[in-house]
């Protein structure tokens, strides 16, 4: 960083606007994030809602929902994802464009939430796929949603283009892809992906 | 050359190209540049839906379905050719109304035609 913040407000007080690559970058990723266009249960409604005129995603640069993983920059993870569906939606994960982020949408998304206790119900996406950001709620309104989405757009900002925390299609080593669980005889195998989610402890 | 009269237009021809193509340039350097791939086979596969795709895109069709197409050219075209005649229907000579009652005939023929064959019948 060349230009400290101080120094750049002073320069732009004197009608000198100065800027980095990295800058114009991230602020060209961050405004235009693509969702991928698919809902997996009720939170798909509020996310829906998001993308209308009444909260308006549009603000955001967000409103173009892609039909295919290969167009979509962001995942929206909106509802209950079952045993049934969660290879499908790992499928999915892989088959989009680097670079790729993931918004867990709502209590089952981040966890299984009321349905946890099911046996078919996948207790958090996040066992498979990384998770950017989660939002909480059940449904989480569409202004949680705006500021889910604002705060990856946040996390897409502060990114450096190098060294550590760089986004993933920049990092050679970064894991590209990500395996497709099957169905198994009680269960999907694996159960989770150990490079994403680590098992907790229970202590009883 | 610049004499020809046109120079004009081939100088137009390469700017047009170029204001077409630069983006397009651009936007693959940038890509190579600041985007390495990151292929795998799953993403290199084919999509459809989340799901492995099965079987051949290369489905035919029965040729059966012609009678659907014929039928539909009987109304559709019917429909185009008797609107005007509707609209202009007052100020027309007895010719005009003679060659569109033959027009419509010959069409109702192949929609006897039709229901003669028994395609009308649902099976």
């Amino acid at each position: 960083m060349a230009v400290d913040d101080g120094l750049k407000i002073e320069l732009g007080k004197q009608g000198v606007f100065v800027t980095t690559i990295e800058e114009l970058y991230n602020w060209g990723r961050k405004n235009s994030i693509w969702p991928m266009q698919f809902g997996l249960a009720c939170c798909a409604i509020e996310m829906i809602a998001t993308t209308m005129a009444r909260y308006d995603m549009a603000r955001f640069g967000a409103e173009v929902f892609r039909p295919s993983p290969r167009q979509a920059d962001l995942m929206i993870i909106s509802g209950t994802v079952t045993k049934k569906m969660a290879p499908q939606v790992v499928r999915l994960y892989n088959q989009m464009a680097e670079p790729k982020y993931v918004i867990a949408m709502g209590a089952c998304a981040i966890s299984g939430g009321p349905f946890k206790q099911g046996y078919n119900v996948l207790k958090g996406i996040d066992r498979y796929i990384p998770v950017d950001v989660h939002i909480p709620g059940c449904p989480p309104r569409p202004e949680a949603l705006l500021h889910a989405f604002m705060t990856l757009q946040k996390k897409i900002d502060e990114q450096p283009l190098t060294g550590e925390g760089r986004p993933r299609h920049l990092d050679a080593e970064a894991q590209s892809e990500f395996p497709v669980p099957v169905q198994g005889e009680h269960d999907l195998e694996p159960a989770s992906n150990k490079g994403v989610w680590t098992v907790p402890v229970v202590i009883r | 050359m610049a004499s020809n009269p046109y120079f004009s237009l081939a100088v137009l021809f390469v700017v047009a190209l170029c204001f077409g193509l630069t983006p397009l340039a651009l936007a693959w350097l940038w890509a190579k540049v600041y985007s390495p791939a990151k292929p795998n086979a799953v993403k290199n596969a084919i999509y459809e839906c989340g799901l492995e795709s099965k079987g051949d895109a290369w489905v035919q069709f029965r040729s059966a379905y012609y009678l659907y197409a014929i039928i539909f050219l009987i109304f559709d075209v019917e429909a185009v050719f008797l609107l005007p005649f509707a609209v202009a229907f007052t100020g027309l000579g007895l010719a005009a109304c003679v060659s569109m009652l033959v027009f419509v005939l010959m069409l109702i023929e192949g929609l006897a035609w039709a229901w003669a064959k028994g395609v009308l019948t649902w099976a």
